[in-house]
């Protein structure tokens, strides 16, 4: 089962064309690593998907992209859709508000009002995203005063705790250290049993450790489209053997 | 909702179209009635004669001489002050110096007047020198500020510039630094004469405020300022017309320095 | 040891000394009213009741407060409702931006008389609301307008885009994320602007004494006439006969400028640090 089908995506910013006619789809329960080199438009596709790309000027998108059957550049409203679609940024971005007040800003967005369902939401998106022993004494506290690996798996269990169905992460692991990386790989790969995970990275070795799917981007363009496995041992397409050979910008 | 906020910031034209509509609608018929060049150039204020003349030139001269003599003091200090704080200054000293700039912009101006009555009258009288001395005080803050934000928003690299061509450091800054913030520090002189010729409580504390042509710097004189807050207290028909119409000369004034300001500002960005 | 020129010598000297009289002005006049000052504040100048007697500056004190919340009230939601506009929904070079920042340039180069002047005219004779505390207040309001729009403005623009970002994600709308993740997030900046604009109402008087009037009592409501405490040292000084207790009140109200100029810089050094962990 699909839970994204893009066809023929084109998107400008002005007259700069950034994507040209993307098909692909997603499965569900999957990682699907988006690669390629800076400016490809990986993270321009990635914005399209729960379109965070309304916010820049001039951009227009042409092609449909489909979740789960239903256009989301349809008849759709943003907002339901950014709640199904979550999201993490490249640099943590915490609230300045305390921990809990961050992770229940979603529900409460979306009309959670009891006490007691917003006291559970943060409580099992913090556990979801493997934090919760390292700040339930701090809920209180601000959220900026966690490390930076920290503040990124609270922006993750934060995306979580709308309860989305897909999961977008913008190079979620660049800003950190190798230790809080991993923490996060590891987590991205317990999450994929329960939510779609769609992650751009920088980072190739990243790639083949958690995804399931890879798509590589060059100018952009999705050159190729395959298993992980494939992508990285035996690539159709010479640009894509260059670039995961090391031998390209 | 954004229309909401789109009403909340029509308000501030709102405002300024109601100033202008009520300050003309009320000064504009009794400029009219006196005659513009009798107003303007009468040098005559004598509201209770029979028949009354109305001439503001020395209300028009005073504030001109008042400021004149403000700028003469103020600027010099302003902009070396400016300087001082942006290029020269000791960041422990900033520490105390800064907020004791900002402090001496924030004294009202009735304290400034309480001051002047007592240390600068007994020594000055009402006079032009004493609106002026206390007058350039209080602009001093203003004209420091922005000159000093322009000082330093001059790129690092001129002065490094200079100082590789073996310039000294107070060099680099006089003769590179200071001449690329001119507009800058233009732009705070103009503000700093807007804010004088604009003062109003101050000076009625220390000018003596009468209304007459001065012939010399240590004479009593009274601006457009004084003229307003003095009589409007008891004037009636025509009289209280010419008062605002002085309020008139007095805002058209302030919109051409703003007007000079609003370029000034232009050529900065 | 390096040798250096007299031109050097000149404008190192030069510039001290202009700092060094500035600094020297600011000690004389602080200086000079806390000596002409101090000895005369009394018990009996805090008196609840004014007269001719006691000189009470409590009701103009009183008085003071009470216009500088009624002014706000009315300034601020214009003031940020404005700044919301300008940086969270407007278009940049966009003609009714352009407009909106020339008129509130304009309003600030107004100077305090011919704010007086127009609440006369406007609020006093044309809507009849003669020499009250509601008159007095609408015309400060307009006056402290641009400096909270510009301040508001400036705190907005401060937030920075990844909190937006952040809140659009999750699926808030524009509005809530405006009220519940910018504004919060701007308030350090906007109260450094309140508490400027409180400096603003604390030292105006020509603004006032037309507007307001100057009865020296506490007002029983909005209509009734009422001096603040710049007015009411204005008044003292043209009685001519209570100058000493001028100066006391100088003192006090010099005390609130300072007091205000203190929490002003905090809130200011407190912006300064606040969004750099992001």
């Amino acid at each position: 089962m699909n839970v994204f089908d893009i066809t023929d995506l084109n998107l400008w910013y002005g007259k700069f064309q950034a994507l040209q006619n993307i098909n692909m789809s997603a499965s569900e329960a999957e990682i699907t690593a988006l690669i390629g080199p800076s400016g490809c438009g990986k993270s321009t596709l990635l914005k399209t998907l729960n379109r965070m790309n309304d916010l820049v000027p001039g951009c227009r998108v042409t092609g449909s992209v489909c979740l789960s059957g239903m256009d989301i550049y349809g008849n759709l409203n943003v907002n339901d859709l950014r709640k199904r679609v979550g999201m993490v940024f490249q640099k943590p971005n915490p609230f300045p508000m305390s921990v809990y007040d961050n992770i229940a800003f979603g529900p409460r967005t979306h009309g959670v009002k009891s006490r007691y369902a917003l006291d559970e939401a943060v409580e099992n998106s913090l556990k979801a995203a493997a934090i919760w022993d390292e700040v339930k004494d701090r809920l209180r506290k601000s959220a900026l005063g966690l490390s930076g690996g920290q503040q990124q798996r609270l922006c993750i269990a934060r995306a979580l705790a709308v309860k989305p169905e897909v999961l977008l992460l913008d190079e979620p692991t660049s800003a950190l250290d190798p230790i809080s990386t991993g923490k996060i790989e590891e987590l991205l790969l317990e999450l994929k049993n329960d939510y779609s995970i769609i992650i751009v990275t920088h980072n190739m070795q990243q790639a083949t450790r958690i995804s399931d799917q890879t798509a590589f981007f060059l100018l952009g363009e999705m050159i190729e489209y395959d298993s992980t496995e494939k992508i990285f041992s035996m690539p159709q397409d010479k640009r894509t053997e260059d670039y995961v050979t090391g031998r390209f910008g | 909702m954004r229309a909401v906020f789109f009403l909340a910031a029509l308000a501030s034209v709102l405002a300024v179209l109601l100033i202008c509509l009520f300050l003309f609608g009320n000064g504009v018929p009794a400029l009219l009635k006196i005659g513009i060049f009798k107003f303007l150039a009468g040098q005559e204020w004598a509201p209770s004669d029979v028949p009354p003349l109305f001439g503001i030139l020395p209300m028009i001269a005073g504030s001109l001489y008042v400021t004149a003599c403000a700028l003469i003091l103020g600027v010099p200090v302003g902009i070396l002050t400016a300087v001082f704080l942006a290029r020269v200054c000791p960041p422990r000293l900033y520490r105390f110096l800064k907020p004791g700039v900002d402090l001496l912009a924030g004294i009202p101006s009735v304290v400034y007047g309480f001051f002047g009555m007592a240390a600068l009258v007994p020594h000055f009288h009402s006079s032009i020198l004493s609106a002026g001395i206390l007058l350039g005080v209080m602009i001093l803050p203003t004209m420091a500020g922005i000159a000093e934000s322009a000082l330093r928003a001059v790129p690092e690299h001129y002065y490094e510039g200079a100082l590789a061509l073996g310039a000294g450091h107070y060099r680099a800054v006089f003769r590179v630094i200071l001449p690329a913030a001119r507009s800058g520090v233009l732009a705070a002189v103009v503000l700093g004469m807007g804010r004088a010729v604009g003062e109003t409580m101050a000076v009625i504390m220390v000018a003596g405020n009468q209304a007459r042509m001065p012939n010399s710097i240590f004479q009593g004189v009274r601006t457009l300022t004084a003229n307003i807050v003095m009589e409007m207290g008891y004037a009636a028909e025509l009289h209280r017309g010419a008062l605002i119409a002085t309020g008139v000369v007095l805002f058209v004034f302030i919109l051409l320095v703003n007007l000079c300001l609003s370029a000034l500002n232009r050529r900065i960005t | 040891m390096k040798r250096i020129s007299p031109s050097e010598t000149f404008m190192a000297a030069i510039t001290w000394a202009a700092a060094l009289l500035t600094a020297g002005a600011l000690l004389y006049i602080i200086g000079f009213i806390l000596w002409r000052g101090v000895p005369y504040i009394t018990p009996s100048l805090f008196a609840p009741v004014y007269n001719s007697i006691n000189v009470s500056l409590l009701p103009a004190l009183v008085s003071t407060v009470m216009m500088a919340v009624l002014s706000l009230s009315f300034a601020l939601p214009l003031g940020i409702g404005a700044a919301v506009y300008l940086a969270e929904y407007a278009r940049r070079g966009n003609r009714a931006v352009r407009l909106i920042r020339l008129a509130a340039e304009t309003l600030a180069g107004i100077p305090s008389i011919v704010y007086g002047l127009f609440g006369m005219l406007f609020f006093v004779v044309w809507l009849g609301w003669d020499f009250s505390l509601l008159a007095g207040s609408c015309t400060l309001a307009i006056m402290i307008l641009p400096l909270l729009l510009r301040s508001g403005e400036e705190a907005l623009l401060s937030v920075p885009d990844s909190y937006r970002e952040g809140s659009f994600a999750l699926g808030a709308g524009k509005l809530r994320t405006v009220f519940r993740i910018v504004l919060p997030a701007a308030i350090p900046g906007v109260l450094a602007g309140v508490v400027l604009a409180v400096g603003r109402i604390a030292g105006e008087t020509a603004a006032l004494i037309y507007t307001a009037g100057t009865v020296a009592q506490i007002p029983p409501d909005v209509f009734a006439s009422a001096r603040t405490l710049s007015v009411h040292m204005y008044a003292l000084s043209r009685e001519g006969l209570h100058t000493n207790e001028g100066y006391a009140t100088a003192v006090v109200l010099l005390l609130v400028v300072i007091g205000i100029n203190v929490i002003a810089a905090r809130i200011a050094g407190k912006i300064g640090g606040a969004h750099e962990r992001v």
